[in-house]
């Protein structure tokens, strides 16, 4: 235990000019091109984010050397790695079916790293039986990975990634082989673990519940660009664009700012609290919403749009109406209402949204 | 009382499926295969229905045929050998690496499978032999001569052995997952390394596969072999070149000793089989 | 014009090689044993037009010598066909006697021809139509200096013999018997050209052939005579068979085989006359 403690803080990484992760990824494929900047410091947890396609997995083989920068750098504690090979970078990774070795048990599997690092076999085998201690799986130290759950998979593989002391730790999609209840419990776990690494780790992710509880940061792909990076709370209040809007349940528009009033891009104007002026997103959550049968007569006129119900799902304890219309938006509301307003796909209804519930910023 | 007799019920009925699977062949596949069979086995049976059982514990104790047999044996195996350590690194080359006319690469090596067996011979005599295009270099550098040598017999039989290898564990490769390699490779392994602990493991029965099926062909290679190596008991005669000139005058010596060469073979494939095809699935 | 003046002379020609041949046929036909039906068979072959095809069995060994005879034969009887099947005397002896449609069996050795009489299939006694010798080959311009049956036994020296089970390989054997002499080759070959392309391809230095051979693969190699070949001279016996498809046309073709001109073929490919 002492051991990797003092490996893992053996260098304190802080103290090093240019310590952390320095890169800009550029990798062309004809059709689709990555281009990416990330920097982290030591001990940050950075969650990619992003659709399917969008080239965080990308993002990442190229961070491990699995796929070859066209253009850009790539910088770990200062030194170039640009053109090492994979065996040669600081460089963990946890795949997401984690790629154990089938035919090793998991003991094996995680002093594969050490051993190859020159360790030897009793040495690699001594750390490897520490890591899954540490990992809570002294037990199953012997077994082959067929033999193991999902989330003890996850740990080995973990395991096996900081075996090689990394200064950098990337994982790819971590949680997604698991089911709803293992993830639960994995994703504290790895929370921890990631609390506890002390250098930098990126995550690849699509799901934004995951990329909130496990990363400090957020870095937003869509099309192979950064449309969006910052604390995962600034994301979630002031998302930037629909992809992001959609991930965070909210409804985004784009628009120009004139004092309390925003003119959107589709058309109507929004009344805001906030004063601004210029190019700014205007976001309210589906809550917000308030829908009627007909023209409220009461209500104040602002914020007030004649919509269809183009489509209806259930959300949790929830039903969410896909309006069209004046405003196309997302409105939540209970079944209750929702048999009370007799709404179905093509009826006609009148939303409001209280200028306090909606949240304007600069583009 | 109830509640187990229902659960017993389903457990019934969902096993009584499964076992009927096997069952339930379909004709326009099990006659068909059936015939395959017979057409495989009928050959085989006429010979050991003609086969003169009463000379042939007299054929068994002859030291020739000992002779030929070990001779089968060890080139056999030795040519299987040589086909593993040259031929797993140009599956591994053409299933893993792009090159430029690596389709023209994989036919070039398929070609031994369509030569016919004495031009494979005639082949490595022009390229090998004395006085061969590489041959002659061998000979006058190292004083190595090929032809009429039971090494002569070994390089015969892994030209024409080497492509099932190498065929089969290249079909293995391309099946398996190549992110294994990767994942060895983030462990800080060198790609020989990744092959060597990673890759190999997970291919074994796809290389014993092969082996087996390189093995089979070389016991059983006549035309390179004669061609190549010649035919001097104890030297290059193996089993098959003993079968054929016994076959010139003694037809009924021919029977056993195809016998014998039958009989071992079962003996050692069925062996493997149980032991390593096995672990495939 | 020419064409048609020509023809007729080939075919003035032919009919004259025809008539050569059937006095030849009844001048054997008196000596062959089948004396019972063919008299008379022979006679209305005579009157007959021979047709259709023959089929001949024939040793390895003869197959430049015949082919040029199948092409006279064929040129002599218009409308005939000569098909070979050459190959090694033993094999085509079994697939004689395992009910091959053949006419002609021409063997390298009385001991192959001997298995298809000792299974009736032969329609009358084998008669000797030519002999061969064993001849050394060795390397263009003998560099081992070989002029002797002896000196193939000088160590370094790498020999090729047929094996013992095919008739070179037994001439051979009785050649070197008969000379007192112990030879062990690299390699007993399967038949006779294997021996020969050997020393062709350069990777022996000699073979013990038949001069045949080594007239076949002039230039390629040299002959080398030995008089112990004397002793293990190869008589070449040819047959009519008995389930013969084409008795009259196969009748005619071994005659041809024995005639003069038929014997003038063969010398010159290095046969010995009987």
């Amino acid at each position: 235990m002492t051991d990797i403690d003092e490996t893992l803080s053996g260098v304190s990484a802080e103290d090093v000019p240019g310590a952390g992760l320095d890169a800009r990824l550029v990798v062309d494929r004809g059709a689709f091109r990555l281009d990416v900047a990330l920097t982290a410091a030591p001990g940050d947890v950075v969650a990619l984010l992003g659709p399917n396609g969008a080239g965080k997995t990308t993002a990442l083989r190229a961070l491990a050397g699995l796929v070859p920068l066209t253009d850009g750098h790539l910088r770990l504690d200062g030194a170039a790695l640009d053109r090492t090979p994979p065996e040669r970078r600081p460089v963990g990774v946890v795949f997401q079916d984690y790629l154990l070795f089938p035919h090793l048990s998991a003991l094996d599997n995680v002093a594969f790293g050490p051993q190859c690092q020159g360790s030897s076999k009793a040495e690699a085998r001594a750390q490897a039986t520490e890591w899954l201690a540490r990992m809570g799986l002294a037990d199953h130290a012997g077994a082959k990975p067929r033999r193991l759950s999902g989330g003890q998979a996850q740990r080995v593989a973990l395991a096996r990634a900081l075996a090689t002391c990394p200064r950098l730790l990337l994982l790819d999609e971590p949680l997604a082989a698991l089911d709803a209840r293992t993830r639960l419990e994995v994703r504290a776990q790895l929370r921890r673990h990631l609390a506890e690494f002390e250098a930098v780790a990126v995550l690849v992710t699509h799901d934004p519940l995951d990329a909130m509880v496990l990363a400090d940061r957020l870095v937003v792909v869509e099309h192979g660009r950064v449309v969006q990076e910052g604390a995962p709370s600034d994301i979630a209040r002031r998302p930037r664009t629909d992809y992001i809007a959609q991930l965070v349940g909210l409804n985004l528009y784009r628009g120009q700012a004139e004092g309390h009033t925003v003119r959107l891009d589709v058309g109507p104007v929004l009344a805001t609290t906030e004063h601004l002026s210029g190019p700014a997103f205007v976001a309210f959550p589906p809550s917000a919403v308030t829908l009627y049968r007909d023209r409220p007569s009461g209500s104040s006129a602002r914020n007030l749009w004649r919509c269809e119900v183009a489509g209806l799902e259930t959300h949790g304890d929830q039903i969410r109406a896909d309006l069209t219309g004046e405003l196309p938006l997302a409105a939540d509301l209970t079944t209750v209402a929702a048999a009370e307003l007799d709404l179905h796909p093509g009826a006609v209804v009148w939303a409001t949204v209280k200028a306090a519930q909606t949240h304007a910023y600069p583009a | 009382m109830t509640t187990t007799d229902k659960s017993g019920a389903v457990t019934l009925e969902s096993g009584s499926p499964r076992r009927r699977v096997p069952r339930g062949a379909p004709l326009p596949l099990l006659v068909p295969a059936l015939v395959a069979l017979a057409f495989l086995l009928l050959p085989l049976l006429a010979l050991l229905i003609r086969a003169p059982w009463r000379s042939l514990p007299g054929q068994l104790t002859s030291p020739e045929v000992w002779q030929a047999l070990q001779l089968s044996l060890i080139t056999a195996t030795a040519a299987t050998a040589v086909s593993l350590v040259l031929g797993v690194p140009l599956a591994w080359l053409l299933a893993r690496t792009e090159f430029p006319g690596r389709g023209f690469v994989r036919a070039l090596v398929t070609l031994p499978l369509v030569l016919p067996p004495v031009v494979g011979g005639v082949a490595l005599l022009l390229a090998l032999g004395r006085n061969g295009v590489v041959g002659q270099w061998l000979d006058s550098w190292f004083g190595i001569t090929l032809p009429f040598t039971t090494a002569g017999v070994v390089v015969a039989e892994a030209f024409v052995a080497m492509p099932f290898l190498v065929i089969s564990v290249e079909g293995t490769l391309r099946a398996a997952d190549p992110r294994y390699e990767e994942a060895a490779t983030t462990l800080g392994a060198s790609r020989f390394t990744a092959f060597r602990r990673v890759t190999l493991p997970l291919i074994a029965p796809g290389i014993a596969a092969g082996a087996v099926l390189a093995w089979a062909r070389a016991l059983g290679e006549f035309g390179a072999t004669i061609t190549f190596a010649g035919n001097f008991p104890g030297r290059t005669q193996t089993m098959p070149l003993a079968v054929y000139l016994a076959l010139q005058n003694d037809p009924a010596a021919a029977i056993s000793l195809s016998l014998v060469l039958l009989a071992v073979s079962i003996a050692v494939l069925a062996g493997l089989r149980d032991r390593w095809m096995t672990a495939a699935s | 014009m020419t064409r048609s003046v020509r023809r007729t002379r080939t075919l003035q020609a032919a009919g004259a090689g025809a008539a050569a041949l059937l006095a030849l046929s009844a001048c054997s036909s008196s000596s062959s044993s089948d004396g019972s039906s063919s008299g008379s068979g022979s006679g209305t072959s005579s009157s007959q037009k021979l047709s259709g095809t023959v089929t001949v069995f024939a040793a390895a060994s003869l197959k430049e010598s015949f082919t040029t005879l199948g092409k006279d034969f064929e040129r002599q009887h218009p409308g005939t066909k000569v098909t070979f099947s050459f190959g090694g005397s033993d094999t085509l002896a079994a697939s004689i006697t395992g009910g091959a449609p053949a006419d002609v069996f021409a063997a390298a050795s009385p001991k192959t021809m001997k298995i298809v009489t000792d299974e009736k299939d032969a329609a009358g006694a084998p008669a000797t139509f030519v002999r061969n010798q064993l001849e050394i080959a060795t390397l263009p311009g003998n560099p081992g200096k070989i002029s002797s049956l002896k000196d193939l036994t000088k160590s370094g020296l790498k020999v090729v013999l047929c094996d013992k089970t095919v008739p070179c390989g037994a001439a051979a054997q009785k050649a070197l018997t008969a000379a007192g002499l112990e030879l062990t080759p690299v390699s007993y070959e399967q038949d006779v050209k294997s021996a020969l392309n050997k020393v062709v391809l350069k990777e022996a230095d000699a073979a013990v052939v038949y001069k045949t051979d080594v007239k076949a693969a002039a230039g390629k190699v040299e002959g080398v005579e030995f008089p112990e070949a004397a002793k293990a001279v190869n008589d070449y016996p040819i047959a009519l068979l008995k389930n013969a498809p084409n008795t009259a046309a196969a009748k005619a073709f071994i005659e041809l085989v024995r005639s003069a001109e038929g014997q003038k073929v063969l010398t010159q490919a290095g046969f010995l006359k009987p």
